[in-house]
């Protein structure tokens, strides 16, 4: 599933200065019944954002009409616990196209790049002061430049660079995914299996 | 002389195809397994390419996450759920992958179904869209839980991508005391590292406890190596290893099969091999364990109170939410609470030997008043083991029941939820809020800790129980 090409993203950002936020948070397993890839941005923090009769919780942030934009910014160990990519796909489909936190689960990260949604990884000093912007002006823009592989506030023109692989960066950059390039190498791949012990 | 190695760099290095200059390795994989839950998405996306799968014989489909663990004979009411099982079933069907759906002799939870038949094997690398793929590590392969997108990967070209990770060696050494099983010793690894603590890491578990350690006792290890953030987990395989897989259906016979035991004794770390990380522990520390907070980083052994939120490892205000959801408070002691529900199951103990652990708190008791419980097993195999074994006899004059094979309560995706601000013992291995249903409280711990709860109906030291 191909997805647009990410390259600079400026844009206001949602805070969720929570810990250790599990997949599970992020999707409740009940809404992983579907069989097709839509409709999942209404199930984005379901258990956290309505009340058990469906009505919204209006303290969580997703609620509070201050806050919105394509950037989640989260606290450390984003996207730990299941595997399910339905979080990502969740995140995606409610518009976000950048999640920042200061550390991130393996198997999260790795659907992020699949699914075209950029995993920013900052310091955890750098974090506090993207949350401490937006806590000040929630209007606060933050830029993130994938080439020069940055996260700038611009109201105070603070930045930090982020890690991220030429290989990924090329394909978000480009919206590639590795499918295609996968599907390029079967001869190599069927050669490499027949030599393989089982 | 060749450069020493780690376990998990023979596996690995094994089957990469190409390494991507500043990227990931092409990572062949030997296994593949799909359920209902993460593979539909997959094989639309791959038809809606105009791909192909490639080896259909390497992967295999059982139906677990989202099945009903009563009357399976029936057709399954909720119509969003069988709508996935239907899928699994016509995808396998139409690409030719073998198919173990309800009411199969072989369906169970995948990383029940998978070992138990001898398709996990010492050596491989083995993946599945569910992060408990881990528990495959037991056997000393290269094993993990992978996105949809990965899924179709392996459909397509039997390989995905992924960046080599850290090394991490986990020891621990000495015997373990009475009454503490493997799943406290993982409960108090994690407790010890925390829930992202071997984030980024491949672990190898080395050292007296996991050498005399049964295989389904290494597979309650591995599995739960998600829970601190690694990627997986893995044992060395030895003789228990090979003894258990030994005429199993899928496991070759004869020259085949003494052919991969020669190569399978090269699969251990060689000696002067520096690990990016180590941790030692020692067996007598370890007492049994249970979790008070919502992540499987907060346990304590079962007879220390709730600690103080400086001297945890997680954040403060992550712990004090998780305190509140619980309704839980510093310095509070778990034994004695009361429990509603416990559940025994799930990848991480829905195996025969946790069915026995069970049995021996149970066996000369009655099943608390008050208190639901739910008993799953892994698998139909686990299922007719129970009953050869007069578990089953023993369970029901307790006043217990047996329900049939699936994920169950641990993921709660079908209607085996636990009530909202209901307390829960279950030895699975996630305590998120609402992980067992919206605003379950979850307490994790072994078979005997859940067994201790199941007849006392409230948190009690299985010690006091055992003879």
């Amino acid at each position: 599933m191909a997805y647009d090409k990410f390259t600079i993203l400026q844009s206001t950002a949602v805070p969720l200065p929570i810990e250790n936020v599990d997949t599970d948070q992020i999707i409740p397993a009940r809404f992983l019944k579907a069989t097709e890839r839509k409709g999942f941005g209404d199930a984005l923090f379901r258990d956290w954002r309505y009340n058990n009769d469906d009505t919204p919780k209006e303290s969580f942030v997703l609620n509070n009409s201050k806050y919105s934009g394509k950037i989640l910014v989260a606290g450390k160990n984003f996207g730990c616990g299941s595997s399910r990519e339905h979080a990502v796909w969740s995140i995606y489909d409610y518009g976000f196209r950048c999640v920042i936190s200061s550390f991130f689960a393996d198997i999260f990260r790795n659907n992020c790049f699949n699914i075209g949604v950029l995993p920013a990884q900052v310091s955890d000093e750098f974090l506090d002061k993207i949350f401490q912007a937006i806590e000040k002006n929630h209007e606060s823009i933050i830029e993130v430049d994938i080439d020069q592989q940055k996260v700038t506030i611009l109201a105070t023109g603070e930045s930090e660079t982020f890690l991220i692989n030429s290989y990924k960066k090329n394909n978000m950059m480009n919206g590639y995914d590795d499918i295609d390039f996968l599907a390029s190498l079967k001869s190599e791949i069927v050669t490499f299996a027949e030599k393989q012990p089982f | 002389m060749t450069q020493a190695k780690s376990l998990f760099e023979k596996v690995w290095d094994a089957h990469v195809v190409k390494s991507i200059e500043g990227g990931p390795d092409v990572l062949f994989i030997n296994r593949h397994f799909i359920h209902e839950v993460t593979s539909p998405v997959a094989f639309q996306s791959m038809e809606s390419r105009g791909l192909n799968v490639l080896f259909a014989d390497r992967t295999f489909a059982t139906a677990d996450h989202n099945t009903p663990t009563v009357n399976q004979h029936l057709p399954v009411a909720d119509p969003l759920s069988a709508n996935q099982l239907d899928a699994l079933e016509k995808n396998s069907n139409k690409y030719g992958i073998s198919h173990w759906g309800l009411g199969h002799h072989k369906n169970g939870i995948v990383h029940v179904v998978g070992p138990e038949n001898g398709i996990t094997l010492p050596g491989m690398t083995i993946v599945c869209g569910d992060s408990h793929t881990s528990t495959h590590g037991a056997f000393g392969a290269i094993a993990f839980g992978i996105g949809t997108s990965e899924v179709e990967m392996v459909l397509t070209s039997q390989c995905i991508m992924q960046p080599r990770p850290k090394k991490m060696r986990i020891t621990v050494n000495g015997s373990l005391k009475k009454g503490v099983l493997p799943k406290d010793v993982i409960l108090y690894i994690i407790s010890k590292i925390s829930a992202s603590g071997a984030t980024g890491y491949f672990v190898e578990y080395a050292g007296d406890v996991f050498e005399q350690m049964s295989m389904e006792g290494r597979m309650t290890i591995c599995n739960m190596s998600i829970e601190m953030g690694a990627r997986g987990g893995m044992i060395a395989p030895d003789d228990t290893t090979i003894n258990y897989l030994k005429g199993k259906e899928y496991t070759p016979k004869g020259e085949a099969f003494d052919k991969l035991v020669a190569y399978w004794n090269t699969l251990k770390t060689d000696e002067g091999v520096v690990f990016d990380k180590e941790y030692v522990y020692s067996a007598e520390e370890i007492e049994p364990m249970i979790t008070y907070g919502t992540n499987p980083g907060l346990g304590i052994p079962i007879s220390k109170p709730i600690p103080n939120p400086e001297d945890v490892l997680d954040g403060q205000a992550s712990y004090l939410k998780s305190l509140e959801y619980m309704a839980f408070n510093v310095g509070e002691s778990m034994i004695g609470k009361k429990i509603d529900y416990v559940f025994l199951g799930s990848c991480t103990n829905g195996r025969i030997e946790d069915f026995r652990q069970f049995a021996s708190i149970v066996k000369g008791r009655k099943k608390a008043d008050d208190i639901t419980v739910w008993l799953v097993p892994g698998s139909h195999q686990v299922d007719a083991k129970i009953r050869e074994e007069g578990i089953y006899d023993l369970l029901i004059e307790a006043g217990f029941e047996l329900r049939q094979p699936g994920c169950s309560a641990c993921l709660a995706m079908n209607d085996d939820k636990i009530p909202a601000g209901k307390y829960a013992v279950s030895t699975s291995n996630r305590n998120f809020e609402g992980r067992q249903g919206p605003g379950a409280r979850t307490m994790l711990a072994s078979p005997l800790v859940a067994a201790a709860a199941a007849v006392t109906g409230k948190v009690t030291d299985p010690r006091t129980l055992l003879n």
